[in-house]
């Protein structure tokens, strides 16, 4: 207590650089949300594409060459890795994202919701290779 | 009480997000490294004409439309949402900046993917 003199401290404020590196629960807050980034460059990539297509043939294969440069193909990994955490941290937080579901009067377990997620990723993966293949003509 | 415009966008966050989770990595991974190196898809995959006549049918039109617009108003709300953690508090700027830029790729994907024809 200071006794009614006047305090030349300010008050105290927590810092609050670095804040998400104190604890893994916040580092994998943060991962999830730095997925976006991925998804805005892929979404800017085939924007690109789209615009190239529709100036004509050599500008698209111009577009087609800049995919096949080694930054690319070392960008295009990396945006498949963030892709990958994009949708395993999206199924693990939809159990709190999604209406509650009851099956039989019990609370369908958070797990079953997750696995169902990933389940319906790697079909559509695996439909989507396929048509890719099939339509390799 | 005026009606808040959040739900918009927490629907096209949603919405972006599910899709992306679905068919993100398979689609990077067949436009940005399959297709280019010619991996299993065979060095023409992407070719001009065969992208042409996909960007031409209203099927294929409409599922670049969607996977591009969905993509960026996903991918912008979330960044606009983290502003606020990694310290920049920057309010109505920030706003039109992210769905801006979410509203301009939609608009230039939507004038390109209309410019190719059908």
């Amino acid at each position: 207590m200071s006794h009614g003199r006047p305090t030349t401290r300010g008050p105290y404020v927590r810092p609050m650089r670095g804040w998400w590196r104190r604890d893994p629960f916040f580092v994998r807050y943060m991962v999830r949300e730095a997925t976006a980034l991925a998804v805005l460059v892929y979404a800017i990539v085939l924007t690109v594409g789209v615009v190239r297509l529709a100036q004509g043939e050599a500008a698209f294969d111009g577009w087609l060459q800049a995919l096949r440069s080694p930054a690319s193909l070392l960008l295009h990994a990396v945006l498949l890795l963030s892709m990958v955490v994009h949708a395993h941290s999206w199924f693990e937080i939809m159990p709190k994202t999604m209406p509650i579901i009851f099956v039989g009067g019990r609370r369908l377990a958070a797990r079953t919701i997750q696995r169902a997620g990933w389940a319906a990723t790697v079909a559509v993966t695996v439909v989507v290779f396929a048509l890719a293949l099939w339509a390799r003509g | 009480m005026k009606r808040s415009n959040a739900p918009i966008f927490w629907l096209l966050f949603g919405a972006g997000g599910m899709l992306s989770a679905l068919l993100g990595t398979v689609l990077v991974f067949i436009t940005g490294l399959a297709a280019p190196t010619g991996f299993t898809l065979g060095s023409d995959w992407m070719s001009y004409p065969r992208t042409l006549a996909f960007a031409q049918h209203w099927l294929g039109k409409g599922f670049l439309f969607v996977v591009i617009a969905l993509f960026a108003w996903h991918a912008m709300h979330r960044l606009f949402h983290s502003l606020h953690d990694i310290g920049l508090h920057t309010g109505a700027i920030a706003k039109l900046v992210c769905y801006g830029g979410a509203a301009l790729i939609t608009l230039v994907a939507a004038a390109a993917l209309l410019a190719i024809g059908f």
